[in-house]
């Protein structure tokens, strides 16, 4: 009957579409980004970082880079804790993305100072080797709108002040952009939570390690460190590490936790060896003079 | 057949449109497969693959895609109904229109205005173009199917008017909105729930404009081809039912092990693998249809085409369901191997039927011969080959790159860092490109091929106009 009556068959077809749609689109509206959902800490965007977030959708950073962190092992590891619905209440729209052309960026903010995000936006293989991400240096020469940007407060409803607008004359879509990456996934104390506090004696396994030994371990140096403390250990965005005198138990430490307040990352997820080599490498090993004393 | 009351011109017109949309959706295609291996080659700020990647998938969809549901629908519709379409003006409206926003959409989306939601990037002036573009085009075709001469609605018509409708629904919903300026609106929807309804759209889009529509001309074009009926009647019913009813619950497998409540996530998956049975139907249909004809697939290129198409759907139906599996897509998503299986849906399954109806059509429209079918041959085995070697090279990419996300050495710690992941890629991104260089090789032939036929072909014998689909 329904093959020889076109109205009655849009209405059926319309209801059997809207059966599904109901139960897992409309439906969950009741339950999520409600107040079972919310988390204190978690706040708005401030006018610099909602702008910053502007220019990642316009530049469809989102192509490329998601923002959610799986409860998955290796995730977790590579990334932090795992994201939770609290914390995207604000964002309009969401940016989750699909695809992992770059690393995620929900836990991004904080994880470096915003010297290294300057340098890598403007020339990611400068500090990345091998990275295919498109230069954005030139997101330093445009300035920004603020009266559009408090436009934006207004409709988001999203507190500021009039200082925070009137800063934004002197600010560039570069320093927007910093901005918001820092706040990304940062609202949860999850970084100190996350750190390893590591019990008993802490002996270093590769103690009196050879010169030889040790020439090997530079190329770990060199992909993880030498972007912010140089190829010479001369020092840039991170200090200068020539002559450390920390404790070897110490150094490792630092290196594996990282220093959260200082904007260092933690290297605790390349495993213990690595960071050991590390430690070794940079305190014992001397390029020209051979092992140090 | 064609009788002078049916408008063949808007056809021709929508058909003409719909190729120069899918050239442009190709070549881009092509160039930013290249600047996943050079970056040197963005050149900012319109030229980046962050804006240029959005107009690839919006030229493919929106203007392939969509112009040739279009073209198609029209010559279907009126034949189906044995009437001319209702209204030729709003014909003609929707196809300037139909330019318009497609211009208009990849200057705005060039220019960095964008919603970010993926397939939904259109900010709100162009949605709205899209919505007029969409209204016309539904009134068109349904106030013909009221007015049919012909009682019985075939299989057809129900999968146009049901994509009719899921694509209204869908695009309203998604492109719920609060403008800021001409070119910036914020989503009304938050987190959660705006990924929860960006991929209840993301994922029925595919249902209702890549899914839905070719099946449309896939039960339409195959038995005029083969010039006989399709085996079941019952299997159509059942699976178009089934298709359209089950569909709609399964955005949320494109969110699986993200805050999105999990029971939403379990009825998305669980959804998913039910699918197979009615995608199967419409595969199996199809099958069977060819019993007895099977020869056809040597003698006919009409056939070959949608044969290969329709195993390409069952392909990716069943391995869409594999990765809504939420153990497999812990593995393999965020990796390449879903542009890898995307791409096998849309130029295996929709560009193969599209093809495949757009050589039907342009003999029978222009009353010529078409110019070469060796060629029609050529450009079959180019896309062919093209579109495996872009999958089966980004399957493999995906599979590894997700173990060495996922190694995990003896001490608990990652094996990988991200970097050691991603330069392993790059042979098989450059492998990519290559298979997209065949392909659009393909597509160039194609176009020759019907250029030469519109110019130069011979006129369609009498008798071939009359035994359909053995031109």
């Amino acid at each position: 009957m329904w093959e020889k009556r076109p109205v009655l068959f849009l209405i059926l077809a319309t209801v059997v579409i809207m059966i599904g749609t109901t139960i897992t689109m409309i439906v969950p509206f009741l339950s999520v980004n409600t107040e079972a959902d919310r988390i204190d800490s978690v706040k708005p965007y401030t006018p610099l970082q909602q702008e910053g977030r502007d220019i990642y959708i316009r530049e469809g950073c989102n192509n490329c880079h998601t923002q959610t962190v799986r409860p998955l092992v290796s995730e977790v590891l590579r990334y932090g804790e795992y994201s939770k619905s609290g914390e995207f209440v604000y964002d309009r729209p969401f940016l989750w993305g699909s695809k992992r052309t770059g690393p995620d960026l929900a836990r991004l903010g904080g994880k470096y100072p915003d010297a290294w995000h300057y340098k890598h936006m403007a020339a990611p293989r400068t500090m990345i080797p091998g990275s295919n991400m498109p230069d954005y240096g030139w997101l330093s020469d445009n300035p920004l709108d603020p009266q559009m940007v408090q436009r934006k407060m207004e409709i988001l409803d999203f507190p500021y002040n009039a200082d925070q607008i009137s800063a934004l004359i002197d600010k560039n879509e570069m320093d927007a952009i910093v901005a918001y990456l820092q706040k990304l996934g940062s609202d949860i104390p999850w970084r100190k939570a996350a750190e390893t506090t590591i019990v008993g004696e802490i002996t270093n396994p590769y103690a009196g390690a050879s010169h030889a030994d040790m020439e090997g371990w530079e190329k770990i140096y060199k992909s993880n460190c030498s972007a912010c403390h140089g190829e010479h250990h001369e020092g840039d965005i991170g200090p200068e590490l020539i002559g450390v005198n920390y404790e070897d138990d110490e150094l490792f430490q630092i290196i594996f936790n990282g220093i959260s307040d200082g904007g260092m990352p933690a290297f605790g997820s390349l495993g213990t060896d690595k960071v050991w080599k590390i430690t070794n490498f940079l305190k014992y090993y001397n390029e020209e003079e051979g092992h140090k004393e | 057949m064609d009788t002078p009351q049916y408008n063949t011109d808007i056809v021709r017109s929508f058909i003409l449109w719909s190729v120069i949309w899918g050239l442009v959706a190709v070549l881009v295609g092509v160039i930013v497969s290249v600047q996943m291996t050079n970056p040197e080659l963005n050149f900012p700020p319109y030229f980046t693959f962050g804006r240029l990647r959005p107009i690839h998938t919006n030229a493919g969809i929106y203007g392939w895609a969509v112009g040739v549901i279009f073209a198609t629908f029209y010559y279907i519709v009126q034949r189906l109904c044995k009437i001319r379409i209702w209204s030729d003006k709003l014909a003609t409206f929707q196809l300037w229109f139909f330019n318009a926003t497609i211009i208009a959409a990849a200057v705005s989306l060039l220019l960095g205005y964008t919603t970010s939601k993926e397939y939904h990037e259109l900010e709100w002036p162009v949605d709205i173009m899209v919505v007029v573009l969409w209204v016309a085009f539904s009134i068109n075709i349904i106030m013909t199917i009221i007015k049919r001469k012909e009682e019985q609605m075939y299989i057809s018509l129900w999968y146009m008017m049901a994509a009719i409708i899921g694509v209204a629904i869908l695009y309203l919903v998604n492109a719920a909105a609060i403008p800021v300026s001409l070119f910036k609106s914020y989503s009304l929807y938050a987190g959660t729930n705006d990924a929860n309804v960006q991929w209840w759209f993301g994922h029925n889009a595919v249902a209702m404009v890549l899914t839905a529509p070719p099946l449309a001309m896939f039960y339409y074009f195959l038995p005029k081809s083969t010039g006989v009926p399709i085996y079941s009647h019952k299997i159509s019913i059942i699976s178009f039912w089934s298709l359209i009813f089950m569909y709609l619950w399964t955005g949320a497998h494109h969110l699986l092990w993200t805050p999105v409540p999990d029971w939403i996530q379990t009825l998305a998956m669980a959804f998913s693998l039910m699918l197979i049975a009615p995608s199967w139907g419409s595969v199996i249909n199809g099958y069977l249809s060819m019993k007895g004809q099977w020869h056809q697939m040597r003698d006919n290129y009409l056939v070959k085409f949608l044969i290969i198409g329709i195993t390409f759907y069952g392909l990716q139906t069943l391995q869409g369901p594999m990765q809504a599996i939420r153990s497999f897509s812990a593995f393999i998503h965020y990796t390449d191997w879903v542009p890898a299986h995307i791409h096998m849906g849309t130029m295996g399954w929709v560009s193969m039927i599209a093809f495949a109806s757009i050589y039907f059509l342009v003999p029978r429209i222009y009353n010529k011969e078409l110019y070469s079918v060796p060629l029609a041959n050529l450009h079959f085995w180019l896309i062919l080959t093209g579109q495996l070697i872009w999958s089966i090279s980004l399957w493999i990419a995906g599979v590894l790159q997700a173990g060495m996300w996922n190694a995990i050495n003896p001490d608990g710690s990652l094996t990988y860092t991200f970097m050691e992941t991603m330069v392993e890629m790059y042979p098989y991104w450059w492998a990519r490109t290559i298979g997209g260089v065949i392909f659009l090789t393909g597509v160039l032939v194609f176009i020759y091929n019907l250029v030469k036929t519109i110019r130069s072909g011979e006129k369609l014998a009498p008798s071939a106009v009359t035994a359909e689909g053995r031109a």
